[in-house]
């Protein structure tokens, strides 16, 4: 069973006088990866949001984990995408009045069942941490204000890690990271999706990051053409 | 939810904590408010225990409650000792008790009366008056004097201690009468009532302190035409006839004094028999009934006395009309502590609103991790709920702090008694209206984030 699965896509923000995405077809299994590129305001982001359940799509247009995102009200979205569904987006990915850990097993508390499959959301909150490179001492004690925007990167990581979501959504997470920073990230990212077999979707508009990935396609691609 | 309420608040910690204080304010101005009115009306509603009727010369019946049982302002004219009389063998008449007043003593109310004053006068509810020290004055002992406690507490006076009245009803006194001391034979144990702001003497000694004046408040022709009878009480039947004509001889001298001949029929401590001491005037008498179902009817034959105008003042009526004319004071009260309590409650969504803007990545984030905007609206009307409900217990603390060094000022200068030990449900429900319009209030704020998380989405446009 695919983890994502997209048909006939179209989303048109309001005010706008064409639709912004229309995606064709687009297929991710668990445990896959799949990098996605386009340039900058071609609708990447608005397909992250279609998928996650935060915008109103048809019926039979998303599937996430078998499940058609179209046909669910918009709570039951909500409560999908707490169970279901792991975010890093490019920046401010944290609370920053909550410490690390804290923002880490957020999901928990929106999620039964993220937080039982994490178990201990706090030791795992850690183990996590502590997979990235980061101390998880000093992140149970720093507010995520107080963290470097590296730092904080890793954090919004182990924060879709935690509890196994079946698919993470990442949208730019490393454009506020130097090169290094990027290939250690990336690294970790693809090493514990693949471990929890969970299936990942990454949007950039960097193409040099494209080798890490086990597949790549171009945004443009997937249009599946019409009225633009 | 909460705990995620009170970290994010903790966050702005220092504008929540002046909201709080805000609205602390305003709901200790609010209790405070009611807690005033309902210790004013106790404290009327108290000292008016037990009375039936009150009986006074003509006049405004909530201007002659005040006067004959809270000591505040005075009656016109006197009425006479006959129809005291008149009234004590009405039947149904269970007790009467003859007051005067229009003396004080350091701007407190002095009344004389007799002792029955101490047997039938109750308070709050029906308690007896209690001694506390001392001894009450005996009958016909001039220069006795019981205290109250507030009296006693303010100036240190206990039994023995000698004190000196002055005419007028208020403050400001137009006479000494530092010539007709009293000697305190006993303090009473505080009844939380305007007994407790009062000298009592016995009549005698009222009188007595007149004497070298001559100038009672009484009607010169009341008084004029005044041929007295002695006090015609149950316990002195006996000696009736010498006593009438003894006093009867009195009163004659009485008036001449009030005349200007600097006589008086009353020399202190020298009431020859013993008995009552019947005075030239009284200003009010306090009936108590058999069965108080009779009261209206005698109510309605005092008020047609040919003999002399005379009201029968129902306590319990003239209550309700005076709560009608402090009722707009009150109102007023309110008003402004209620304007208040608006103006704290901007406030709070004046900060909620304010900081929505800075919170809108925040409730993104939210909604990321699975958040909907029914949590995030959630989140703000729980916040709201947290500085209202702080505010108001706050508010309580700081309301009973404040009535704590305020309460014994309060007592002593205007016998108004703040309960602090809990509230009753007209006070709860005032105190829940406020934390509804906090709630209320919030729903401002939360149907602009409802709105923002919807539009905004994962990503936060600016
Ligand atoms: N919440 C929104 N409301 C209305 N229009 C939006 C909204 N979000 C995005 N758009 C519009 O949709 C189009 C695509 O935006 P989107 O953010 O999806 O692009 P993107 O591919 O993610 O670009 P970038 O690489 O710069 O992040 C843009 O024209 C943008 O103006
Ligand atoms: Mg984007």
């Amino acid at each position: 069973m695919p983890m994502l699965r997209i048909e006939g896509l179209d989303h048109r923000w309001t005010g706008a006088r064409q639709d912004t995405i229309r995606v064709g077809a687009l297929a991710l299994g668990a445990g896959e990866n799949l990098f996605l590129h386009g340039p900058s305001g071609c609708g990447k982001s608005t397909l992250i949001s279609a998928i996650a359940g935060v915008i109103d799509v048809a019926e039979g247009a998303v599937c996430v984990a078998g499940r058609d995102i179209g046909s669910l009200g918009s709570g039951a979205r909500d409560r999908f995408r707490a169970d279901h569904i792991g975010l890093v987006f490019q920046m401010f990915n944290l609370v920053p009045w909550l410490t690390g850990i804290e923002n880490v097993i957020l999901p928990c508390t929106f999620s039964r069942r993220r937080r039982r499959r994490a178990g201990n959301p706090e030791a795992v909150a850690r183990r996590l941490l502590g997979d990235l490179g980061l101390d998880p001492d000093e992140l149970g004690r720093k507010t995520a204000g107080d963290l470097s925007v590296g730092q904080q990167q890793r954090v919004a990581v182990a924060r879709a890690l935690i509890g196994t979501p079946d698919l993470i959504l990442a949208d730019e997470p490393t454009s506020a990271l130097d090169a290094d920073a990027k290939t250690a990230f990336l690294d970790v990212l693809m090493r514990d999706c693949k471990a929890a077999n969970t299936a990942l979707l990454f949007v950039s508009h960097d193409r040099g990051l494209e080798g890490h990935f086990d597949r790549s396609v171009d945004f443009r691609d997937l249009d599946r053409g019409g009225t633009r | 939810m909460i705990g995620f309420s009170l970290r994010s608040l903790w966050n702005r910690r220092f504008v929540a904590g002046l909201t709080v204080f805000a609205i602390a304010l305003s709901a200790a101005l609010i209790v405070g408010v009611e807690k005033l009115r309902d210790g004013a009306r106790d404290s009327f509603v108290n000292s008016a225990s037990g009375i039936d009727l009150v009986v006074a010369p003509r006049g405004n019946p909530v201007q002659i409650l005040m006067a004959a049982v809270f000591g505040i302002g005075g009656t016109g004219t006197a009425m006479s000792w006959e129809s005291f009389e008149w009234l004590e063998n009405m039947p149904g008449v269970a007790w009467a008790v003859p007051i005067q007043m229009g003396d004080n003593h350091r701007g407190y109310p002095v009344i004389g009366t007799d002792v029955t004053y101490f047997e039938h006068v109750r308070h709050s509810g029906g308690q007896p008056l209690q001694l506390a020290s001392g001894t009450l004055f005996i009958e016909g002992q001039a220069d006795g004097a019981v205290l109250g406690a507030e009296v006693a507490a303010r100036f240190g006076h206990a039994p023995g201690t000698v004190i000196v009245n002055a005419h007028g009803s208020g403050d400001v006194s137009f006479h000494m009468h530092d010539d007709a001391p009293f000697t305190v034979t006993g303090v009473l144990a505080p009844s939380g009532t305007a007994i407790d702001r009062m000298v009592i003497v016995s009549l005698a000694g009222f009188d007595a302190i007149h004497a070298p004046h001559g100038t009672p408040d009484a009607d010169p022709l009341d008084a004029a035409g005044l041929a007295v009878p002695p006090r015609n009480t149950r316990a002195d039947h006996e000696t009736h006839e010498e006593h009438r004509e003894h006093t009867g001889h009195d009163h004659d001298e009485g008036s001449r004094a009030a005349a200007g001949t600097g006589e008086h029929a009353h020399p202190r401590g020298r009431d020859p028999d013993g008995h009552a001491h019947a005075p030239e005037r009284l200003n009010a008498v306090y009936v108590g009934l058999a069965d108080r179902t009779g009261v209206l009817g005698l109510q309605r034959a005092v008020n047609d006395r040919a003999a002399e105008p005379l009201s029968a003042v129902l306590p319990a009526v003239a209550l309700t009309e005076l709560w009608g004319i402090t009722g707009t004071a009150e109102r007023a009260l309110q008003i402004m502590a209620w304007t208040v309590a608006l103006a704290s409650i901007i406030g709070m969504v004046v900060m909620l609103s304010a900081t929505l803007e800075s919170r809108r990545r925040e409730f993104a984030i939210l909604r990321s991790v699975g958040a909907s905007p029914a949590h995030v609206v959630r989140l703000i009307l729980t916040e709201a709920a947290v500085l209202t409900g702080a505010g108001l217990f706050l508010g309580i603390g700081i309301f009973i702090l404040a009535a704590r060094v305020a309460g014994p000022v309060l007592a002593s200068r205007f016998g108004v008694q703040l309960d602090t030990r809990g509230f009753d449900a007209r006070e709860l429900a005032v105190l829940a209206s406020l934390f509804g319009a906090g709630l209320a209030a919030a729903l401002v704020p939360a149907i602009k984030v409802y709105r923002a998380t919807l539009a905004d989405g994962l990503s936060v446009r600016i």
